[in-house]
């Protein structure tokens, strides 16, 4: 079971709580967590990545125990601490603007 | 009784606000979508408690939401925009090439006949089309077809904010983009032409044939006479009696040709609404005072409508798609300020009152008239 942790806007879209238990099969991934994130919530489709790229949008942002995640490669795999569900996998709207 | 309703899309969210058809009191609901960007929300003239909005942010892109009740309770729908084929390139500020991408949608314009299909205009500028209720879209790929390696952005970005359908002939569309100009279609937008003759654009355009790259900041035209068009350009105020085929201006005794919004009476074809803005880069009224200005005579002669608005110290916007005139006996007309406001008047301009005043900047507003 991996926890993942939605921002506020996203959680209303979704309507979910602060946190969406997922399973996610074979190996944890971001890409896959995102896979199983959207075939479960359809609406988050094109809010955390692109639709066709699958690339991650500009302002938004991942952290796993306590590491920025932001930039590693989508299928490389998440840390032990987060497959297990010890830890949440956190998506959260860049602090942007002025 | 006939009530109004009206959609008002911000900068931060989307209000409803609705009252009956003395149109004294008003109940706001809202904020819908809060924190978002609404730019536009529509309903369907065929079945008015159908809305759709177009709900977008930096953070999270696009999202399209529809209603089946008026904006009481909302579904996600399908927010997808993807161009047919290889989107290709438009001409970019500095004259280079410039990929086509998807920004978000300005515009959403129900069919006339049919809830389920929507036409969407949308940035980078293109016009897609659902005919399952928002559940997918579809680009009409022949507009960019129209010499869209030569359309160019605006200031504000390169959005097509602007679908007239004609309510005699459902193979034809009207369109305006900022600032590629404004187009015709005759098959159901499959294909189109530019129709910009007789528009000048002195300054960014010196080819006085050129047939895109005009800023149209709006088209409007009355039901009843589906061959009359009325536009308010970057600078100038037009009109044109054969379905856009030739224009001529009409700014007549504005005090500035420069704005954004431009409406027709429900009831009276030849009157029309313009809000003149002092310039393009001065975006607010002439002298601080907001005055919609009237003409009875489809142009040329105008008289400022100032009773209830604001008559000194007022700097605020009226964006293109923030007028609008419900369809009462007596017509009512609505407009939103970027500084927040929703102006009506039920007595087709002679007097205003402040609907609401501290709304976030107003993006859009719509009326429906509903029985």
């Amino acid at each position: 079971m991996i926890r993942v942790v939605l921002p506020e806007h996203l959680r209303r879209l979704a309507r979910v709580g602060p946190e969406v238990p997922l399973e996610v099969p074979g190996p944890a991934s971001l890409a896959a967590v995102l896979d199983a994130l959207e075939a479960r919530y359809p609406m988050l489709r094109g809010t955390i990545r692109d639709h066709v790229t699958r690339k991650r949008r500009a302002f938004v942002r991942f952290f796993a125990c306590e590491q920025d995640w932001s930039h590693e490669p989508a299928d490389a795999p998440l840390p032990d601490a987060i497959t297990t569900g010890a830890e949440p996998l956190l998506i959260i709207g860049a602090m942007a603007g002025g | 009784m006939s009530r109004v309703r009206l959609l008002v899309g911000t900068k931060k969210g989307a209000f409803i606000l609705t009252a009956d058809g003395k149109r004294k009191k008003w109940e706001v609901s809202g904020p819908h979508f809060a924190g978002f960007e609404l730019y536009h929300l529509k309903g369907s003239p065929a079945a008015p408690d159908r809305l759709y909005a177009s709900q977008t942010s930096g953070w999270f892109g696009q999202l399209v939401q529809r209603s089946d009740d008026g904006g009481k309770s909302w579904e996600a729908v399908d927010n997808q925009f993807t161009y047919d084929g290889t989107p290709g390139t438009h001409q970019w500020y500095d004259g280079t090439q410039h990929p086509w991408e998807f920004k978000r949608v300005w515009h959403f314009e129900p069919s006339l006949t049919d809830p389920d299909t929507v036409y969407a205009g949308v940035e980078d500028a293109a016009l897609f089309r659902t005919k399952d209720g928002g559940k997918s879209w579809q680009e009409m790929p022949g507009l960019r077809s129209v010499k869209g390696h030569l359309w160019q952005p605006g200031a504000g970005g390169m959005g097509l904010h602007t679908i007239v359908q004609d309510p005699t002939n459902p193979k034809r569309l009207y369109i305006a983009i900022s600032a590629a100009g404004a187009f015709r279609s005759e098959d159901g937008g499959e294909s189109w032409r530019p129709i910009t003759k007789g528009l000048v654009s002195l300054y960014n355009l010196p080819d006085p044939d050129a047939e895109v790259g005009h800023c149209v900041h709006r088209i409007a035209m009355h039901p009843s006479r589906p061959t009359t068009l009325f536009m308010q350009k970057h600078w100038d105020v037009l009109r044109s009696d054969d379905a856009g085929d030739s224009w001529h201006e009409v700014s007549g005794n504005l005090p500035s040709d420069f704005g954004f919004p431009i409406a027709v009476h429900a009831h009276e074809p030849e009157t029309i609404y313009v809000v003149p803005i002092k310039s393009d880069s001065e975006h607010y009224p002439p002298e601080g005072k907001l005055r919609v200005y009237r003409s009875r005579s489809g142009g040329n002669e105008w008289e400022a409508l100032t009773k209830g608005l604001p008559q000194q110290d007022c700097y605020v916007n009226v964006l293109r798609g923030a007028m609008s005139v419900d369809r009462l006996e007596k017509c009512g007309i609505y407009f939103g300020t970027t500084g927040g406001q929703v102006y009506g008047s039920a007595d087709g301009g002679d007097s205003w009152t402040a609907i609401v005043r501290d709304l976030p900047a107003v993006l859009s507003v719509e009326a429906q008239t509903l029985s």
